[in-house]
């Protein structure tokens, strides 16, 4: 039996606001067009079974190297990047695949680009940790973790100087928040009041480290004093909720009036990388966090809404599945890159 | 009419200036670049000319200015990132080596880092371990970066220039010996103009034997063809690499052709330095062309160390580049 989050219930009020971690935030998500709010859906089952199918990829040998699944964090990143517009930079992390579909990646190329075919958005250069897709702002997912940050920064600097307008939406794990660059990197953009959110997303585990033991705060958000930033930790799994505060930090960031650190709570269901034992936590915990999986408690919200009919649900992830099937055709069917192609691109 | 002679350190103002000018992307950033002009003054001046903006002061954190750079760079700006001492970019050295080197090659193309990170590096001022090292090599063995390293004002300004317009991510060793030294000011033409990277210069030109160098070992190794040629009428010739990367190996193969010996300059120390790199290439392609052992004169290997006495010993000097080049002549 699936829970149903106790803030999508309040979202639901007829208020037009909520309040989060001390915020009063408008509640946008009502507002949206039922398309829109069908197309999270969507976005979150495409990130569900592109990860699947990954981990498959991952079993049989077809994918090398190392992965990291988004599988349980959907609703942060589908969440954030539906609330902010199209035109708006991403920077993406260790565990970037959700980031680059939410950003509205094509998922053939993506998967061609796992397999190391030469139809890649990286032309097989990269693989799962360095998808990136500039030209539609998604300026890279990153194989060191917390390597975004001060690229993210930059953008943002970008976007003050000459792209006014436009922000900077920065995903991180809670790993990534011990790192250095964070500290320099949060620094820079506060006094420099640069356009971007900074988006912590807190899945309990730095690899095998328990955020508990690797911090001395409760909460990362509590980083923000630290800067003179705003800051809140907001429910990851929630999609209303996510989508709510980054819409409204979105608008804040847009008015010139600097950065925010939003730390999402979640939970990645798979090991950190296909060879993770996962000897650090129990099934049970595992468990208690597959009950709060973000895709049923939002596709329930909807159904009783009467925005989505069960059936259209149904319609809607068989879609999905075809979808993929045809990105697993395209990606099978690819041919690998020229080896005579490895020394191009290293320089413009 | 009188040439306009100006220092090596007013020659790389000039080139920020003059590209600032013309293009609006270029901005420079780094620690104390605005009112306090940079630690060594190269920047003195800019923060009126260009405003807070362009000439944007930093806090303490050099991995997040070469970070911001690179991310800015990635998004369409052309900066120039000020790392006070060489020493320093050892803090920024993921997001050099493992981010703006990489983002082209592992985005398979689709995308550039037009970026400047420009230090000023070598020793001799006695500043010891920290900030005194030659980390070229570092840099050097990346791929996806450009380095370059003038050894004269003309050179600085048209390295500059052309490594600002270039697209591609470039460490810019400047020497704090060259800065200031009157003993280096050199004509250098008002207009913009760029030196394409990549290209050795012949500095000196002479028959019998080949002094390959950088930096302030270029000069040191003119000094040496000096009293080399009064001495012994010996003559040398002098090939400045200018790029480290890519490297102009035709033109130090083509110099052999005439002398036929390689002595190789460097004020690194010498274990996997950058000239094992072209002495490596030379024995490759360019073996039959030599009638005697290539041999590098370089820093020993060991810190830079404070005390003057021994600074002046682990630092290559004229005796030593004099002596190294009397051995690969067969007259020592």
């Amino acid at each position: 039996m699936v829970k149903k989050m106790e803030n999508i219930e309040k979202s639901k009020q007829k208020t037009g606001y909520t309040v989060i971690d001390g915020h009063k935030i408008r509640n946008y998500f009502k507002e949206l067009d039922p398309e829109i709010k069908i197309a999270m859906l969507k976005k979150m089952y495409e990130i569900r079974h592109f990860e699947d199918q990954t981990e498959q990829f991952i079993i049989r040998g077809q994918i090398h190297g190392t992965c990291h699944l988004y599988v349980g964090e959907e609703a942060t990143a589908v969440g954030a990047i539906y609330a902010v517009e199209k035109k708006d930079y991403i920077t993406s992390t260790h565990r970037g695949h959700g980031h680059c579909i939410a950003k509205g990646a094509n998922i053939d190329i993506m998967m061609a680009e796992l397999l190391g075919k030469k139809t890649g958005y990286c032309k097989g250069k990269g693989g799962s940790m360095h998808i990136a897709d500039v030209t539609t702002g998604n300026l890279g997912a990153n194989g060191i973790v917390g390597g975004s940050i001060d690229i993210a920064t930059g953008a943002g600097l970008t976007c003050k100087i000459k792209e006014k307008g436009k922000i900077v939406v920065c995903f991180f794990g809670d790993g990534a928040a011990n790192r250095g660059n964070f500290h320099g990197a949060l620094n820079m953009a506060s006094i420099w009041d640069l356009p971007v959110i900074y988006i912590c997303e807190n899945n309990i585990y730095g690899m095998s480290m328990p955020v508990k033991e690797a911090f001395n705060i409760s909460k990362i958000s509590d980083r923000k004093f630290s800067y003179g930033i705003e800051g809140l930790t907001i429910d990851g799994n929630n999609l209303v909720e996510v989508y709510n505060t980054v819409h409204h930090f979105a608008d804040y960031c847009r008015a010139g009036k600097g950065p925010v650190l939003i730390e999402c709570l979640t939970y990645r269901w798979k090991g950190h990388s296909k060879s993770d034992a996962q000897v650090y936590r129990s099934r049970e915990e595992v468990k208690s966090w597959m009950e709060k999986d973000p895709i049923p408690g939002y596709r329930e919200f909807l159904i009783d809404d009467g925005i989505l009919t069960e059936e259209e649900d149904r319609k809607l992830e068989g879609e999905v599945v075809g979808e993929l099937n045809q990105a697993i055709k395209f990606a099978e069917e690819s041919p690998f890159p020229d080896p005579g192609t490895v020394e191009e691109d290293v320089y413009a | 009419m009188l040439k306009r002679e100006i220092t090596y350190l007013e020659a790389i103002r000039e080139a920020m200036q003059q590209v600032m000018k013309k293009d609006n992307d270029v901005y420079l950033i780094g620690e104390d670049v605005a009112e306090y002009g940079g630690a060594f003054g190269v920047s003195a001046g800019m923060l009126e000319e260009f405003g807070k903006e362009r000439v944007r002061n930093t806090p303490i954190s050099e991995d997040a200015i070469i970070g911001v750079a690179t991310g800015s760079a990635v998004t369409g700006m052309r900066p120039i990132a000020e790392i006070m001492f060489s020493d320093f970019i050892t803090i920024a050295m993921d997001e050099i080596a493992n981010q703006a080197a990489k983002i082209r090659y592992m985005f398979g193309g689709k995308a550039k880092v037009p970026m400047v990170i420009r230090a000023a590096g070598g020793g001799g001022t006695g500043a010891a371990a920290q900030h005194s090292q030659s980390l070229e090599a570092l840099v050097a063995h990346i791929p996806g970066l450009k380095v370059v390293m003038p050894s004269c004002p003309y050179d600085a300004k048209g390295l500059l220039i052309a490594a600002i317009n270039d697209d591609n991510p470039v460490i810019f060793i400047e020497h704090k010996l060259l800065y200031k030294n009157k003993k280096y000011i050199q004509h250098v033409p008002e207009e913009i103009y760029e030196i394409p990277l990549g290209l050795a210069d012949i500095k000196r030109k002479g028959k019998d034997i080949t002094i390959v160098a950088t930096s302030l070992m270029v000069q040191k190794s003119f000094e040496v063809a000096d009293v080399l040629k009064n001495e012994s009428h010996i003559e040398c010739e002098v090939v400045d690499l200018r790029t480290l990367r890519p490297l102009d190996l035709d033109t130090v193969l083509s110099s052999l052709e005439k002398t036929g010996r390689l002595v190789c300059v460097e004020e690194a120390c010498s274990f996997g330095g950058y000239m094992g790199e072209v002495a490596a290439q030379v024995a490759e392609k360019g073996f039959d062309l030599l009638d005697a052992p290539i041999l590098r004169v370089a820093g020993k290997n060991c810190p830079v160390p404070y005390s003057l006495v021994l600074e002046q010993e682990m630092i290559p000097n004229t005796e030593r580049i004099k002596k190294g080049v009397l051995q690969v002549l067969n007259m020592a």
